[in-house]
């Protein structure tokens, strides 16, 4: 285990620490609204971000938040209205996403390596800066997770319930919006774009087969979430895998752990009241 | 203060639904401390007027005052209780039945909030109200409908309302939540709550009602004393049949004299 005091796998472990945290405490309320698949979209439009960033010369990280930011809103507004054009509005918005950040990407030589870099995520090379960067977003994640959970679980619950109550729904769904697209920004770097939904919906489904309450799953989910993100990068390493898919395939793995454990617990419940009947 | 002023007054609101006019004209008036049941069969408005009532539906026409202010500047949402119409309080993830009570402690709050130990009393007392104190650790998902339904109604009470207002309660309710809830309700009535009860049929709610008001096709056709249910035929999905006009002698004014 003496690589674990290598610079590098130290950064990892920290930025996946970050990440394990922030993104099952956004996605817990993307479940809750059934929004499961939200940071997928998110994911999507935030690779025309990236994209635009190498362009530009700059930080893909700073245009892939700005353009993820952009992009969730515009999921959001869509969403709020509703209606069978609402559906394919989306659908425009993930593909064009995906579309425009592969047609950017190809206008520069060399870019399909970056391209891979940000499909996949690469944790291993996660420097100093960047590490700034990751910790200062997942606060900002955290901290309207946690900070506003109250109004976002109203919210989240019954929306219509939340307007008589006179909460700035709107506002509050914007607000709820954005700061998945900054989780999925956050998150690119440890497991990809294509990934980043993943560790914000499985560690939450995981969680609820085991909890009965919104507080308790969140909880879950985050130690969930940390468990398997600092497990992937500790077992990848040896093992000379991806860390970014096999943070998820842990997470999977633990999804279905606790479903067994569920199914055995009701199961084990069922048996006495089916022999009294 | 607004002391006096009608806990809810709705002047000749009428509401459009995808171009049809589905609320035409109608007035309804909830006095401090009055019980107001809105009867009628399905499809006659009775939903529509009470989510007119909490804004979630716009008006097209006409007025709604809650405690003497207009609907478009009240802000006083915690003098409000809305129980919605709902088969289920479950959602994506699980919550327990004191999280989904708690969110009715939520009005009047700034955005970022602690809950103290006023709060935790007060999800307490809207849970022995409606009969679940035992079961606030439970999750939601797990209750019976009824059981879900008086969930909903502990949320609306946490706040401490005035005016409760609550859409078809008994739909789909057990025999034992039903008695629950009339139980819970004639607590709050002895209170001074103001209610208004939106109704498929009266059951054991019956007795607490101080006056009806008979939706159909989206106008009020009858207002005054509960009407008899064979008179009414409120537990059928048939039209409302309204009693003879001299009967009651409401036939030509709605409301008359049934409020100063």
């Amino acid at each position: 285990m003496s690589y674990l005091s290598l610079p590098f796998i130290q950064n990892a472990l920290l930025a996946a620490l970050l990440v394990g945290l922030a993104a099952p405490a956004v996605g817990t309320y993307l479940v809750q609204r059934r929004l499961a698949l939200m940071g997928d979209g998110i994911g999507h439009v935030a690779l025309t971000g990236v994209a635009l960033g190498f362009l530009l010369g700059t930080s893909p990280v700073l245009t892939a938040v700005i353009v993820a930011a952009l992009g969730a809103v515009a999921i959001e507004l869509v969403r709020a209205r509703g209606g069978a054009t609402g559906d394919v509005a989306l659908a425009m918005l993930f593909y064009g996403g995906i579309a425009g950040g592969v047609l950017l990407i190809s206008l520069q030589p060399g870019g399909t390596t970056n391209l891979l870099t940000y499909l996949f995520g690469s944790i291993l090379t996660v420097d100093g800066r960047d590490l700034v960067t990751i910790g200062v977003l997942a606060a900002g994640v955290l901290g309207v997770a946690v900070g506003l959970r109250r109004p976002l679980f109203s919210v989240c619950q019954d929306e219509e319930y939340a307007r008589v109550c006179g909460l700035p729904v709107q506002l509050l769904n914007i607000v709820l919006a954005v700061t998945a697209a900054l989780t999925v920004t956050v998150a690119m770097r440890v497991v990809g774009l294509l990934l980043v939904s993943a560790l914000l919906v499985v560690p939450v489904a995981a969680a609820q087969q085991l909890t009965r309450g919104f507080a308790a799953t969140m909880a879950a989910a985050m130690a969930i979430g940390v468990l398997v993100s600092i497990g992937g990068v500790v077992v990848s390493y040896p093992l000379d895998v991806g860390p970014g898919a096999l943070i998820v395939v842990l997470a999977i793995a633990v999804f279905g752990f606790t479903s067994l454990v569920a199914a055995w617990g009701t199961r084990r419940r069922r048996v006495p009241a089916g022999s009294a009947a | 203060m607004t002391g006096d002023a009608t806990a809810l007054d709705v002047r000749r609101a009428s509401v459009s639904l995808g171009g049809r006019l589905v609320l035409d004209e109608v007035d309804l008036q909830v006095g401090r401390g009055e019980v107001v049941s809105l009867l009628g069969a399905n499809g006659s408005g009775k939903s529509t007027l009470v989510r007119a009532v909490v804004g979630l539906v716009p008006l097209q026409d006409g007025s709604v005052e809650l405690f003497g202010r207009p609907l478009r500047r009240f802000r006083d949402w915690r003098r409000v209780g809305y129980v919605p119409q709902r088969i289920t309080a479950a959602s994506g993830v699980p919550a327990t039945v004191r999280e989904v009570v708690s969110a009715g402690r939520l009005p009047g709050r700034r955005l970022i909030t602690r809950f103290g130990a006023a709060d935790r009393r007060a999800v307490d007392d809207a849970l022995d109200v409606v009969g679940m104190r035992g079961a606030g650790g439970s999750g939601v998902a797990r209750l019976s409908g009824g059981q879900q339904q008086r969930v909903l109604i502990a949320r609306a009470l946490a706040g401490g309302p005035d005016l409760l207002i609550l859409d078809e309660p008994t739909a789909g309710v057990d025999a034992a939540s039903q008695a629950a809830l009339a139980d819970a309700l004639g607590r709050m009535v002895a209170r001074g709550t103001s209610i208004l009860l939106v109704l498929h049929e009266l059951g054991p709610l019956g007795p607490l009602i101080d006056r009806a008001v008979v939706l159909r096709e989206g106008r009020v056709s009858y207002v005054g004393a509960t009407p008899p249910v064979e008179d009414a035929r409120l537990d059928t999905d048939h039209d409302v049949v309204p009693p003879p006009a001299g009967r009651f002698g409401l036939s030509s004014s709605p409301l008359g004299g049934s409020r100063s």
